[in-house]
C-alpha cells in the first residue's frame, strides 16, 4: 500500500478568512502606509527588515530566521484579475484554479489523480482538519481527512479499548468480502477496507515519531505536528493539508493577528527545525497562502476584505527571495481602494507542480502561466 | 421473521421522509399504504419546531443570514418535522435548481427559497419554474440582474433549459438566447443600493438585508421571439409554459424524481415506472405530488429491486440517524457542530458545490467520507440515553422472555433499525459479535447499565455495515 521510501512532500497551510498581507510584510519605507493606516499598522521600530522597504510582522521571527538562511519565497501582489471579496468565492478560485468560471475539480486533487491514478496509496493526501477543502476535492480521488492523528479512525468515541478492538475486527470482516457482489457493495468494500487500512497505516506514525522539536500549542502546530510524523514515517503521502484562522480581522486585528502569525510561524519554524533534526530539510515545501488581502484603509480597529495578498513558499530546497512586485500603494494605481495584484496565483501553482511534483501543470491549473523560479536546481 | 408491511412501511418513510420509528412504522401499518402515501402527500399541516423557540436558543438563528447558523436550522426543521416529505421535496427541489452560498454570501434569501420549495414544491411544475425564475437567489445566483433588454446575459436562460427542465440536445443554441431575452427586467429589487453596499461593506458584500424580486418593464425586451418553434412577443411566463408541456420536460423531472426517490438506477422496470409517471405528469397538469403518488404506489416503488437501491446522501444519514436516536429535540447551542457532520461527509447545506447540484449515488462514499459517516451514525445509535435508542432496547425486552439469544439479539436489533436486509455474511459477523457475551438478558435491566450497553454497541456495528450505508 505505501511505498516506505522518501518522498518529497507539499505542505499547504491555508490561512482562512482573508490575511492583510499589508501587516505580514509590511511596507514600514513608504509613508503612503501609515498614512493609510493610521491605527492598524506596525510600527517601523518593530518590523523585522527584509530590505529597506519592506519587512516581516515582529510575530514572523521564526520565519525570519528561515528567510536569513534562504528558504523562503515571499511571493508578493499575489491573486488574479478582477478580484473577488467574497471569503467562499475566491477561496473557491484558490482552490480550483478557476477564476472565471465555477470549477468542479480542486487543483490537488486533480494533482493527486495524476500521481496516484489508481488509487493505490489511499495516504497520497492527507488532510489535517476535518470536512476536505475543495482543493483536494476531485471525483475518485480518496483523501483522508484526519481530525485528530492521536485517535484518527472509526469509532473514536469507544473508550473501552477490548470493546474498540472487537468492533474494528467485525468492521474489517464486514468490508473484506468483496467476492461476486454488486458493484455498490463492492465500492463499499473497498472504500471501507481503504478506510480501515488508511486509519491502521496512519496510527503508526505517531508511534514511530520521535524528536527534540517542542512544537507550541495552537490548533495549527498540533496539525503541523501531525504533518511532520506522517511526513516523517514514509507512509507514501505526497500532499499535506492544513488550515488556520480566522484571519477575518475586522475588528481587533492588531492583537488578533500578531497571535495567529504566533501560530503559522511558530508552527512553520518547529516544523523545519524537526525535519531538519531528522535530516528532511530538503525534501518539503511548505505553501501559505490566503483568499485574499485587506483594504489598504483601515477602518479604525481593523481592516475590510480587499485583493493582492501574499504568499509563501518555505523549505530546504526553495530558492530564497521576493517574487512578484510589491503592489503600488499610490491612489491612482489602487482598486477601489484594493492593492492591485501583479501576479497570477497560478504562476505559484506551476512550479509546484511541475518542479516539485513532477507533474504537467498547464491541465491542472487551466491554461499557460509563466513560472516563477521558486526552486534551487 | 420480518413483517413485510412493516418492512414495505420502512422503505417508503425512508425515501418520503428521514425513516421513521417502529412505533410510527405500526400506525402507519394500521392506517394502510396508500393512506400513509396520502399523509404524506398532504403538507397543509406541518408540525415543527417553533422558530421563536429556537431563536431564543441562537442569536444566529434569528437573522439566519450567515451560512452555519442557516443549515443548522435546516436541519432542525428536518429534525423536528410532522411532515417530513415536505422537507425531502426541499432538499430534492435544492439539489436540482442548486443555489450555492459561495456565490451569495447571504444565507437568508436562501432560506426564503428553501421556503418558497416548501410552499410549492408538491405543487404544479410550471408555478416552481415561474417561483424559481423570481427567486432573488437564484437571481444573483446566475446572473439575470446582468440580464439587459439591450444586451443579453444568457446563463440563467442556459441552466432553465440544460440543469432545470429539458436537459441538454433538447433545444438549440438559438433557443437559450431567446429565453434570455423574454427574461430580461427579470431583476433584483433595490439594486443601485446592494452595489453601493457592496463597496462599502465587505462582511456582507451583497448586503445584510435579504433581496427581493422587481420586475423592470423598461428593461425587458419585449420584440418578438421564436422558442422551440413558437413564436410571439414572448415574456418569462411564456416561456415557461411552452417549456412546461415539452416532453423532454417530463421526462427529465420524472428520471430526476425517480433516482431521488425509488433508485439511483434506473433499470427496465424502472423506466416502465418513469413512464407512468410522465403520464401522470400530464394528466395532472404537471402537478408534482400526482406524479409522486404513481411513483409510490406503482409496483416498481414496493418491488424488492428498489429496497435499498439507493446510497443514502449525507443529510439523510444525519437526519436519519438523529430521528432514529431521537437526540436533538431542543435548540441546543453548538448545534452548527453537529450540522456540519453532513458538511464533512460532502454535502453542506445551501452549499451545493455548483449549479449542477450534487453528484449523488456511488459519489457520496469515498475513504474520508466513509469514516465520517460511520463515525457519525454509530455514535448517534449506540447512546443508550436517547430515547428512540430507549425505545428499541424497550422492545427487544420485549422479545419471549427477555432473555436474547445472539441470533436473537444480533436480528432483532437489524429488524428494529429497519428491517435492513443485511447480507449472510455481514449477518453472521453481527451474530459472532452478539455471542461474544452470550445470550443477553434484559429482564433486571437498569438504564445504562451493561446489557442496554450491549444493545448500544451492536446498534453501533450495525450503524457501520455496509448496508446502513444504502436507503
Amino acid at each position: 500500500m505505501t511505498s516506505n521510501k522518501r518522498e518529497k512532500g507539499l505542505i499547504v497551510i491555508q490561512l482562512s478568512g482573508g490575511n492583510d498581507g499589508l501587516n505580514t510584510v509590511v511596507p514600514y519605507g513608504r509613508g503612503e502606509y501609515y498614512d493609510s493606516r493610521s491605527t492598524v499598522h506596525i510600527p517601523q521600530d518593530r518590523v523585522l527588515p527584509l530590505n529597506d522597504e519592506i519587512g516581516f510582522n515582529p510575530s514572523m521571527g521564526p520565519m525570519k530566521r528561515l528567510w536569513d538562511e534562504g528558504k523562503v519565497a515571499v511571493i508578493q501582489g499575489i491573486g488574479y484579475e478582477n478580484p473577488n471579496r467574497s471569503h467562499f468565492r475566491s477561496m473557491d478560485i484558490w482552490h480550483t484554479a478557476e477564476p472565471d468560471a465555477i470549477g468542479t475539480e480542486g487543483w490537488l486533487g486533480r494533482a493527486v489523480r495524476e500521481m496516484d491514478p489508481q488509487g493505490e496509496n489511499v495516504l497520497t493526501a492527507v488532510n489535517f482538519g476535518r470536512g476536505l477543502p475543495r482543493a483536494l476535492g476531485c471525483p475518485g480521488v480518496s483523501v483522508a481527512s484526519v481530525g485528530d492523528l492521536e485517535t484518527y479512525g472509526l469509532f473514536p468515541d469507544i473508550e473501552d479499548e477490548e470493546l474498540r478492538m472487537f468492533t474494528l475486527e467485525a468492521f474489517s470482516r464486514m468490508y473484506g468480502n468483496v467476492a461476486g457482489r454488486d458493484p455498490v457493495m463492492s465500492l463499499l468494500s473497498k472504500t471501507g477496507q481503504d478506510a480501515y487500512v488508511g486509519a491502521d497505516i496512519l496510527r503508526t506514525a505517531p508511534e514511530q515519531y520521535s524528536s527534540t522539536v517542542e512544537y507550541r500549542s495552537d490548533s495549527l502546530s498540533k496539525n503541523v505536528k501531525s504533518i511532520a510524523q506522517v511526513f516523517l514515517a514514509n507512509l507514501g503521502t505526497k500532499v499535506y493539508y492544513t488550515q488556520h484562522g480566522s484571519f477575518d480581522t475586522h475588528s481587533g486585528e492588531l492583537p488578533t493577528h500578531a497571535q495567529l502569525w504566533d501560530d503559522v510561524a511558530g508552527s512553520v519554524g518547529s516544523l523545519m527545525e524537526d525535519l531538519k533534526e531528522h535530516g528532511r530539510e530538503e525534501d518539503a515545501a511548505v505553501l501559505i497562502f490566503s483568499e485574499f488581502g485587506r483594504r489598504i484603509k483601515d477602518n479604525g480597529t481593523g481592516s475590510d476584505h480587499g485583493s493582492g495578498g501574499v504568499a509563501f513558499l518555505i523549505g530546504g530546497a526553495v530558492n530564497g527571495g521576493l517574487y512578484g512586485e510589491y503592489p503600488s500603494l499610490h491612489e491612482a494605481e489602487q482598486i477601489n481602494g484594493d492593492l492591485r495584484p501583479n501576479n497570477d496565483f497560478r504562476s505559484t501553482y506551476a512550479p509546484i507542480l511541475d518542479k516539485w511534483l513532477g507533474l504537467d501543470p498547464d491541465p491542472i491549473v487551466n491554461g499557460q502561466f509563466e513560472q516563477h523560479d521558486l526552486f534551487r536546481s | 421473521m420480518t413483517d413485510q408491511n412493516i418492512a414495505l412501511m420502512a422503505h417508503l418513510m425512508r425515501r418520503a421522509g428521514f425513516g421513521a420509528s417502529r412505533d410510527e412504522l405500526e400506525r402507519c401499518v394500521e392506517q394502510g399504504y396508500e393512506a400513509t402515501v396520502e399523509e404524506l402527500l398532504d403538507t397543509s399541516n406541518p408540525n415543527n419546531m417553533p422558530d421563536d423557540i429556537i431563536r431564543r436558543y441562537h442569536a444566529e438563528q434569528s437573522e439566519l443570514r450567515d451560512l452555519a447558523g442557516s443549515a443548522a436550522y435546516w436541519m432542525y426543521r428536518m429534525i423536528s418535522t410532522e411532515s417530513p416529505l415536505e422537507e425531502k421535496m426541499a432538499l430534492f427541489w435544492h439539489g436540482l435548481f442548486a443555489t450555492g452560498y459561495t456565490k451569495l454570501n447571504q444565507a437568508r434569501s436562501q432560506l426564503n427559497q428553501v421556503e418558497m420549495f416548501r410552499r410549492n414544491g408538491l405543487g404544479t411544475f410550471d408555478q416552481l419554474l415561474l417561483e424559481i425564475s423570481r427567486d432573488p437567489a437564484m437571481l444573483v445566483w446566475l446572473d439575470n440582474q446582468d440580464n439587459h433588454g439591450d444586451a443579453i446575459n444568457e446563463n440563467y436562460g442556459r441552466e432553465l433549459l440544460e440543469l432545470f427542465s429539458m436537459g441538454i440536445g433538447n433545444y438549440t443554441e438559438d433557443d437559450i438566447k431567446e429565453c434570455a431575452r423574454a427574461f430580461t427586467g427579470w431583476t433584483l429589487g433595490n439594486a443601485e443600493y446592494m452595489s453601493v453596499r457592496a463597496y462599502k461593506d465587505s462582511i456582507w458584500p451583497y448586503s445584510r438585508i435579504a433581496w427581493h424580486f422587481d420586475y423592470r418593464e423598461e428593461d425587458h425586451d419585449d420584440g418578438e421571439k421564436t422558442f422551440l418553434g413558437e413564436t410571439g412577443n414572448f415574456n418569462g411566463e411564456d416561456i415557461i409554459n411552452i417549456i412546461a408541456k415539452q416532453d423532454a420536460t417530463a421526462d427529465f423531472i420524472c428520471t430526476r424524481l425517480f433516482q431521488f426517490f425509488a433508485a439511483d438506477e434506473v433499470s427496465e422496470q424502472g423506466q416502465r415506472c418513469i413512464d407512468a409517471m410522465k403520464e401522470t405528469y400530464f394528466e395532472s397538469g404537471y402537478q408534482i405530488n400526482s406524479v409522486l403518488r404513481t411513483l409510490f404506489n406503482s409496483e416498481y416503488f414496493k418491488s424488492n429491486e428498489a429496497r435499498f437501491a439507493r446510497v443514502k446522501g449525507p443529510v439523510e444519514m444525519v437526519v436519519g440517524a438523529i430521528r432514529t436516536a431521537g437526540s436533538h429535540q431542543t435548540p441546543e447551542l453548538g448545534i452548527e457542530r453537529v450540522s456540519n457532520n453532513m458538511l464533512y461527509m460532502g454535502q453542506g447545506l445551501l452549499q451545493p458545490p455548483t449549479v449542477e447540484g450534487w453528484h449523488e449515488g456511488t459519489e457520496w462514499i469515498d475513504s474520508g467520507s466513509l469514516v465520517e459517516r460511520v463515525n457519525f451514525a454509530a455514535k448517534e445509535l449506540s447512546d443508550v440515553n436517547s430515547p428512540g435508542i430507549r425505545a428499541i432496547i424497550d422492545r427487544l425486552a420485549a422479545t419471549g422472555d427477555g432473555v436474547l439469544s445472539p441470533e436473537q439479539f444480533a436480528d432483532g436489533c437489524v429488524d428494529l433499525l429497519g428491517p435492513i436486509d443485511v447480507a449472510d455474511d455481514t449477518r453472521s459477523v453481527l451474530v459472532e459479535f452478539a455471542s461474544r457475551q452470550g445470550e443477553l438478558d434484559l429482564r433486571e435491566r437498569e438504564p445504562g447499565d451493561e446489557s442496554e450497553r450491549r444493545v448500544g454497541n451492536m446498534l453501533r456495528l450495525i450503524a457501520a455495515t455496509r448496508e446502513y450505508q444504502l436507503a
